[in-house]
């Protein structure tokens, strides 16, 4: 289909890190049912190392690819380098998204903020938390 | 294998309508305004043209006006009988909340310019009844517009019922057909038509070709101005290949309905019954008065863009009222206007079938979709909340 890249039908068709990594050490969930889409996101974190992400996701093929994307993006990287993962890199990732599809990475990006923030508020470290998203009032829902 | 389960979208043409378009590119491609001979052979084809559609509808050939489809049928349908309306002080229209868009915008159209637009609920399965019209019927009602069947979940109207409420109440009733022409029967005289659209492409004849009944003595306001083609209601000169092409399909589907729909309709029921058995899965739309080759499931926990994706990568062609596939926040109209919450409305599935199907496409699909399904399932956290009891199930 030539809605999509190569890469979005890739990672689409074949998706990497799916399922749920039991006794994660952080897991966030973005997105609501009622707008299409939800990304949950898990992580497996060692000496401030994301050592294993996996992911599941309701949606349409492009928040299915974002998401795996993302999870690939960010394994092996430190938390900070995870943080600093923005939905424009999920994009260049997989070739382009269409525009009314950006929604998708952004969400993406905020599954890994969101999941990050589980992990800090589980071992009560101290973070800045502006930096992180509110679900409820999110930019991927705004972005629509 | 590509197997083909979008014929709601469009059709693929007959050999029929090819062959009837051709010889009016290559011999006969006269402007039929001209006065020589070669445009007076375009300008006899489009008469018979009229007259074979006419013959299809049970209305006069002058009653037909030829144009570039169902949407353009829908808006000068609708404007026409609201400026007649508005002449005699009427600015009321009634309708329904699941109509097409070529109808509903108009009517959004109408409704900035004063008019006051009521849609009826359609209920559960996906119908109105002639009652809930003769209810709604006011002394200021110019216009009834009632789809004949419904594009997404295939519910049949009852149109001639709701065609005798209006011919009593003296109101103009119009009604969308593009889906049901050629594949259910039309009688625009015995089911009490003042108004009709209907559109070539969805019997197997050519894209940008339509046609708007109106009853004789129904004046119609232009929505394209210029020439006086079309008796001077639709300017333009004529899609002559087209208008044949449509002629011949329509002709050609009419001649064979009754047979098409049985074996349709069989295909059709094999489906639902197979795809029922998916868990949390329901059907849309009225289970028997409906469409022969309509099949619209929503399953739960799952969007529809995906189930596309997959089953397109196993040669499915189909279609869905998802949000994702147009682009918006919101999944289909219909869907929520049958009371479906957004959450499951996003997991459709649109079949439709045609005549060419068969029962070995359908066993494909029945093989496929369950494991699509399945699979979509088996990432989804949704799907996941439902199972452990966190979340309720609606279907």
């Amino acid at each position: 289909m030539a809605l999509y890249t190569d890469m979005v039908m890739d990672h689409f068709m074949h998706p990497r890190n799916v399922g749920e990594i039991p006794n994660a050490d952080g897991v966030g969930e973005v997105g609501n049912a009622k707008c299409g889409d939800i990304m949950k996101m898990y992580l497996k974190i060692k000496d401030n190392v994301i050592e294993d992400a996996k992911f599941e996701t309701f949606g349409c093929g492009s928040a299915i690819a974002s998401s795996s994307m993302a999870t690939e993006l960010i394994k092996g990287k430190t938390i900070d380098e995870a943080l600093a993962v923005t939905n424009k890199q999920v994009v260049e990732a997989l070739g382009g998204l269409p525009a009314y599809k950006l929604h998708c990475s952004v969400l993406a990006e905020e599954s890994i903020k969101s999941a990050v923030k589980n992990y800090y508020d589980r071992n009560n470290i101290p973070y800045d938390k502006s930096k992180f998203p509110d679900c409820d009032d999110c930019e991927a829902c705004r972005m629509v | 294998m590509l197997i083909y389960a979008d014929n709601a979208a469009t059709t693929k043409m007959s050999r029929t309508a090819i062959d009837a378009m051709l010889p009016y590119m290559e011999t006969y491609y006269g402007n039929p305004s001209s006065l020589h001979t070669v445009g007076q052979q375009a300008a006899e084809a489009l008469q018979k043209a009229r007259e074979t559609a006419a013959a299809c509808l049970g209305c006069q050939p002058r009653e037909i006006t030829f144009t570039s489809g169902g949407s353009e049928a829908d808006n000068q349908a609708i404007v026409s009988a609201a400026r007649i309306g508005a002449r005699k002080g009427k600015k009321h229209i009634i309708s329904t909340a699941f109509e097409h868009h070529a109808v509903l915008h108009t009517l959004k159209k109408l409704e900035n310019e004063g008019y006051e637009v009521q849609l009826l609920d359609v209920g559960p399965t996906g119908t109105v009844t002639a009652q809930q019209v003769a209810d709604a019927i006011r002394e200021d009602t110019c216009l009834v517009t009632i789809m004949y069947a419904n594009n997404e979940i295939g519910s049949i109207m009852p149109i001639p019922e709701i065609g005798a409420v209006c011919q009593e109440k003296g109101v103009l009733f119009h009604t969308d057909a593009v889906q049901a022409a050629g594949h259910l029967h039309i009688d625009v005289k015995a089911q009490h038509i003042d108004m009709l659209s209907l559109s070539a492409h969805k019997f197997h004849g050519p894209k940008g070709v339509g046609l708007l009944y109106a009853r004789q003595g129904i004046p119609l306001t232009n929505i394209i101005e210029g020439g006086a083609q079309e008796r001077g209601k639709r300017a333009g000169t004529e899609n002559i290949a087209g208008i044949v092409s449509m002629a011949a399909a329509l002709k050609e589907a009419c001649d064979h309905i009754d047979e098409n729909a049985v074996k349709v309709s069989a295909l059709r029921d094999k489906l639902i019954a197979g795809l029922s058995a998916i868990p949390h899965a329901a059907l849309n739309g009225d289970p028997v008065n409906r469409l022969p080759g309509n099949v619209n499931f929503c399953f739960e926990g799952i969007e529809g863009e995906s189930i596309l994706l997959l089953l397109d990568a196993k040669g499915i062609c189909a279609s869905s009222g998802s949000a994702c596939t147009s682009g918006s926040l919101d999944p289909s109209h219909v869907l929520l206007a049958i009371g479906r919450p957004h959450e499951v409305a996003h997991g459709s599935l649109r079949l439709s079938l045609c005549e060419w199907n068969t029962e070995e496409e359908v066993d494909y699909m029945l093989q496929v979709i369950p494991e699509v399904v399945a699979y979509l399932r088996s990432m989804s956290p949704v799907w996941k909340e439902l199972v452990s009891g966190k979340r309720q199930f609606m279907l």
